[in-house]
């Protein structure tokens, strides 16, 4: 499927890479803005915490953005490398579990059989409120 | 913060996820990462007839509300979606976790045959379209009644979609009157529920149960204003409901609250609202953070879920491994409209009698083996059992099962009724002894509380001749013209009879010996 996608890129006509701007890209300078990366950081809970972090991303970020180059009209995405693998069906027997003790002695804090977590989700400190770091 | 994730995303292994669309589509408000066209795609369906959701105050727009209702069934099934542990209520905490269901890395996901049964089932009572090929995905959000981080769920393909219901409300002048009613069904789809949380706000702990999530049955509500002809309004999510009472209270309050606010020159904004149950209201659970983003992303350790029919199904396949939706189809019982239906049509009933008939569990069987047992006539049957048989029931608050009148035991005394042997109020009577769980059969309680009808139509006429003796009065009334004075002679002779006549041949006699 790559194959024939990367075929059918090259086959374009000499226009070059299609022109996109990426959504963390919008003043098409490759940097990404101090908002995107407060953004990533809430979702993904990873720690930018360096501007060579933020560096490193945006290099991932135009790396992947060369697959753009490839043009996939008419190609049918694919959905999983497994997708000529057949999904197997378990029978709806019961043959596992019941292995409590086994389970909380990853926990570093239990009570009674259960798992403790910390309350609810506690947000992260808005950026503002953070040390003061360079991201742009 | 992800409170709103707590009862959305929840886990159990076993989940189907139904959308049911109220009126016309939802457009959602605030694109969701890269799924965001897709959704869109999806919501903008053909028009439908709008459905107003008030009258239009003087001189105003009218309004239409769109409600949707994201529906979260339990499926039932010994062991959990995507392992092999039991599902089961009130078992130890996390006694009913696998390794897969605690996250542990390694461990992936297999999925449960019946599961995926129950959902082509539903999908197919629900008149829905059933994806031969359907995709998992991963939804991702953090809390800690989800170790994994993410939610195996159906988003990109789900297994059925484009489905309706057909329903019926009492409304109308005439008693009796069910209008019928569609409702769309937009999908319906697998997903992991999540764990329990226990709130420990004393010592500032949660407690997590990765046995199963709380409740076999949820709602969330959708709900947007906007003026017909004009494109849908923005939509906010109505969580916390726990009753149908406080899910149509919730979307009464939301709908007049978007109505209120927009008229006012102010927005809805596109969140997630909890309904407060002693409030009657609707509050919004957002918070000032960032939207949520649940990155969503193919499942890769599952392949696609393909689904064969009689047609399509391969003749060298292991009968294990592939689901045959034209198979399933026949497995299904008859459908609630079928055998509303069929009750109407077999027994002369009103439509009205066989939604209560169906909405009661087990109802329907006791009244059909009364009916078996009976000579009565059906009308007969179906006023006893719904009104006096179920109506002691609701007093009680039992069940069906929980009954102490046999279905054997209502068919006897019914027969009583029917061949005269006992008037209406005698049997009555007699229902209320049998309730009383002394294990007396109808027959016996009518001999011993001698409830059996005069027989002796002599004797009966001499009554009715001394009570019209004794109220020369009341004679006169009736010669005179006066349409209730009879009833007060009936009344009379039953009094004198002790109850044991029938009235309707007291009421004959009387009109003979009167003349009349």
């Amino acid at each position: 499927m790559w194959a024939r996608a990367l075929w059918l890129g090259l086959r374009a006509p000499l226009g070059g890479p299609r022109c996109f701007t990426s959504k963390t890209d919008p003043q098409g300078s490759g940097r990404i803005t101090a908002e995107v990366i407060e953004h990533l950081e809430r979702l993904a809970l990873v720690d930018f915490g360096s501007r060579e972090a933020v560096a490193r991303l945006e290099k991932a970020i135009a790396f992947a953005d060369l697959l753009r180059a490839v043009d996939t009209d008419g190609v049918e995405p694919m959905e999983s490398v497994l997708e000529d693998r057949c999904l197997y069906l378990r029978s709806d027997n019961v043959v596992e579990g019941n292995c409590a003790d086994e389970l909380l002695q990853n926990s570093h804090r239990v009570v009674e059989e259960y798992f403790v977590a910390p309350p609810g989700n506690i947000p992260l400190p808005k950026l503002d409120e953070q040390e003061p770091f360079p991201h742009s | 913060m992800a409170a709103p994730m707590l009862r959305w995303g929840c886990r159990g292994r076993r989940w189907a996820l139904a959308w049911v669309d109220g009126g016309s589509c939802h457009r959602r408000g605030a694109p969701t990462g890269s799924t965001s066209n897709r959704i869109r795609g999806q919501s903008s369906l053909a028009q439908q007839p709008l459905r107003t959701a008030q009258k239009p105050r003087k001189g105003e727009h009218k309004w239409a509300a769109v409600v949707g209702l994201e529906i979260h069934a339990q499926i039932s099934s010994n062991s959990k979606l995507f392992s092999g542990s039991q599902v089961r209520f009130s078992a130890p905490p996390n006694s009913l976790v696998s390794f897969f269901d605690a996250s542990l890395p390694g461990t992936l996901p297999v999925l449960n045959r019946r599961c995926v049964e129950a959902a082509v089932m539903t999908g197919l009572a629900l008149n829905c379209h059933i994806n031969k090929k359907s995709l998992f995905d991963r939804k991702h959000y953090f809390y800690a009644d989800l170790p994994a981080g993410y939610q195996i769920t159906q988003q990109r393909l789900p297994i059925a979609v484009n489905g309706s219901l057909t329903y019926g409300i009492s409304a109308g002048k005439e008693r009796g009157q069910v209008i019928p009613k569609t409702v769309r069904v937009k999908q319906i789809q697998l997903e992991q529920d999540s764990g329990k949380s226990l709130h420990d706000d004393l010592r500032s702990q949660t407690l997590v149960d990765l046995n199963r999530a709380e409740g076999q049955l949820r709602v969330d509500a959708n709900v947007s204003v906007h003026h017909p002809g004009e494109p849908l309004g923005v939509r906010t999510e109505v969580k916390n409901l726990n009753s149908l009472r406080f899910l149509a209270k919730a979307i009464d309050y939301e709908i007049q609250r978007q109505i209120s606010e927009l008229e006012n020159g102010g927005e809805i904004l596109n969140e997630t609202r909890s309904f407060h149950e002693k409030l009657g209201c609707t509050v919004s659970m957002r918070d000032k953070e960032a939207k949520q983003d649940y990155r969503f992303m193919p499942e890769p350790n599952l392949p696609p879920l393909l689904l064969y029919d009689a047609t399509s199904l391969p003749t060298d396949a292991d009968p294990q491994q592939v689901i045959n939706i034209d198979q399933i189809r026949e497995m299904l019982p008859e459908l609630p409209s079928v055998t509303r239906e069929r009750l109407v049509q077999q027994y002369g009933m009103l439509p009205e009698h066989s939604f209560t008939l169906l909405n009661e569990v087990g109802l329907l069987e006791f009244f059909q083996n009364v009916i078996k047992e009976t000579r009565a006539e059906p009308k007969k049957v179906t006023s006893w059992v719904l009104n006096i048989f179920l109506g002691y029931l609701k007093q009680e608050n039992l069940a069906v099962s929980e009954s102490p009148v046999t279905p054997s035991a209502l068919a006897e005394l019914l027969d009583l009724l029917d061949s005269r042997t006992i008037s209406s109020s005698a049997a009555k009577q007699v229902f209320e002894e049998l309730w009383k769980r002394e294990g007396k059969t109808p027959g016996q309680i009518v001999s011993e509380k001698q409830l059996e009808l005069m027989q002796d139509r002599g004797a009966l006429e001499q009554f009715c001749y001394s009570v019209m003796k004794d109220h020369p009065q009341v004679v006169m009334d009736v010669k005179k013209g006066n349409p209730r004075a009879i009833n007060k002679l009936i009344g009379l002779v039953r009094k004198a009879t002790l109850n044991r006549a029938d009235p309707a041949v007291i009421k004959e006699i009387l009109e003979k010996q009167l003349s009349l």
